[in-house]
C-alpha cells in the first residue's frame, strides 16, 4: 500500500515537473541544412521565442550567428524575451586535406540555443558545453 | 614567394597600395560589453591625436551607437599606419534591463531606454563588419575567452578574411590570465595589454602596424 502511494505521488512530481520543464528538441543536420539562411535563423527563433531549447546537430555558419544575434535583438522584448542563449563548437575544418575535400569545405559542429530567461550557460571547451536549464516553461 | 603571392601582388589594389604606401585602414574595435573596447579606443586617440571617442563606464553598454575618430597617424618606431578608429557597441545574445536596476541601481525607465538602445548598439556593430579593414578583438584578460560572442566575431573575422588582433585587456587586475587567452587561440596574434593604465601599448601598437596595413 505505502508502495503505490509512493508510485502514485512520484508519477504525479513527474507529470506536475513535465508541464513546467521546457521542451528540448533536438534538430538534425537534415532538417537545418534544408534551410535557407532566413528559415533558419525565422525557425530557430520562432521555436525559442516559445520557450523551446534546441540541440541543432549541426549548428549555424559564423555568418547565419550573426544573422541570428541581429535578428534576435530585433526582437528583444523586455517583458517577454531577453534573447538567446546560444553555445557551439564553431566550425569543422576537417583533419586533414582528404577529410576536407569529403566534407566539401567547413561545416558547422554542434550548438545549443534556447531562451536566456531559461537556459544558463555554465562551461564549455573543446569536448564538452555545459549548460543548466534555470527556468519553467510560460507554454 | 608563393604563386598565389605573386598573383596577389599583381592585383590593382596591393599596386596602388605597394606604389603610393599604405592605405588608409578602418580598425574596427569589436568584443563583448564591458571588455574595456571604448578605453582602448580613447587610448589610441589620445596618444595620437590629443582627444577622445567617447565616455567608458563600468555600467555595460555604455557605448550604444558606433563612434568613429578619423584620420589617426598611429607610428611604432619607424613603421607608421593612418587609419580610422571604429569603436563599436558591445555583441551580446541577450540584455536585460533588471541587470542595469539591480547591479547599477537605475530607475527602471532609464533601464529600459538603455537596454532598447542597446538592442540598436549590436545591430549596427555586426552590421558594421562589412566596413571595417581589420579588427581589434577586444577581451577581458580576467574572464572566460570561450564566450559565444567571441566565437561568433572570430568566425565572423575569418570568414570574411579580415585580420584580427586580439587584444587581452586588463591586464592590471589580479585575476588576469593573458595566456589563457594565447593558448585558446593559438592562430592570431594576442597581445596583452590594460588599456586603462597604458600598458604594453607599444607592443600593440607595433603589431597593428604590422597587420592593419
Amino acid at each position: 500500500m505505502a508502495t503505490k502511494q509512493k508510485l502514485q505521488s512520484r508519477r504525479e512530481r513527474l507529470k506536475e515537473a513535465a508541464e513546467k520543464a521546457p521542451d528540448i528538441h533536438l534538430i538534425s543536420a537534415e532538417k537545418i541544412e534544408s534551410m535557407g539562411q532566413e528559415e533558419k535563423v525565422r525557425f530557430i527563433l520562432d521555436e525559442v521565442e516559445r520557450g523551446k531549447v534546441l540541440i541543432l546537430e549541426r549548428g549555424l555558419t559564423p555568418d547565419e550567428e550573426a544573422r541570428l544575434i541581429e535578428q534576435t535583438m530585433r526582437e528583444v522584448d523586455q517583458d517577454k524575451f531577453i534573447g538567446i542563449e546560444m553555445q557551439s563548437y564553431g566550425m569543422d575544418h576537417g583533419k586533414n586535406m582528404l577529410q576536407r575535400l569529403a566534407m566539401g569545405g567547413a561545416r558547422p559542429r554542434m550548438a545549443v540555443i534556447g531562451p536566456a530567461q531559461l537556459l544558463q550557460f555554465v562551461s564549455k571547451d573543446s569536448e564538452k558545453i555545459v549548460t543548466k536549464v534555470i527556468g519553467e516553461s510560460d507554454e | 614567394m608563393g604563386l598565389m603571392q605573386v598573383l596577389e601582388s599583381l592585383s590593382p589594389g596591393k599596386w596602388m597600395k605597394n606604389v603610393f604606401g599604405k592605405k588608409h585602414a578602418r580598425v574596427g574595435i569589436y568584443g563583448p560589453p564591458n571588455a574595456g573596447k571604448t578605453t582602448l579606443a580613447n587610448r589610441i586617440a589620445r596618444d595620437f591625436t590629443g582627444e577622445t571617442v567617447g565616455s567608458a563606464s563600468a555600467v555595460a553598454h555604455e557605448t550604444r551607437r558606433v563612434r568613429k575618430k578619423e584620420n589617426i597617424d598611429l607610428i611604432a618606431g619607424s613603421a607608421k599606419l593612418h587609419m580610422d578608429v571604429i569603436d563599436t557597441p558591445g555583441v551580446a545574445t541577450q540584455i536585460d534591463f533588471h541587470e542595469f536596476v539591480e547591479d547599477h541601481g537605475m530607475e527602471e525607465a532609464e533601464a529600459r531606454r538603455r537596454a532598447k538602445e542597446a538592442t540598436e548598439g549590436v545591430i549596427e556593430a555586426i552590421r558594421w563588419l562589412d566596413d571595417v579593414d581589420g579588427v581589434l578583438l577586444v577581451m577581458d584578460a580576467a574572464e572566460d575567452p570561450f564566450t559565444q560572442v567571441n566565437v561568433t566575431i572570430l568566425g565572423n573575422l575569418e570568414a570574411r578574411k579580415l585580420p584580427v588582433v586580439i587584444v587581452a585587456n586588463k591586464i592590471d587586475l589580479p585575476e588576469a590570465s593573458p595566456a589563457t587567452l594565447q593558448s585558446a587561440f593559438p592562430q592570431h596574434p594576442v597581445v596583452p595589454i590594460s588599456a586603462g593604465e597604458g600598458t604594453n601599448m607599444e607592443q600593440l601598437y607595433k603589431i597593428m602596424t604590422k597587420h592593419f596595413r
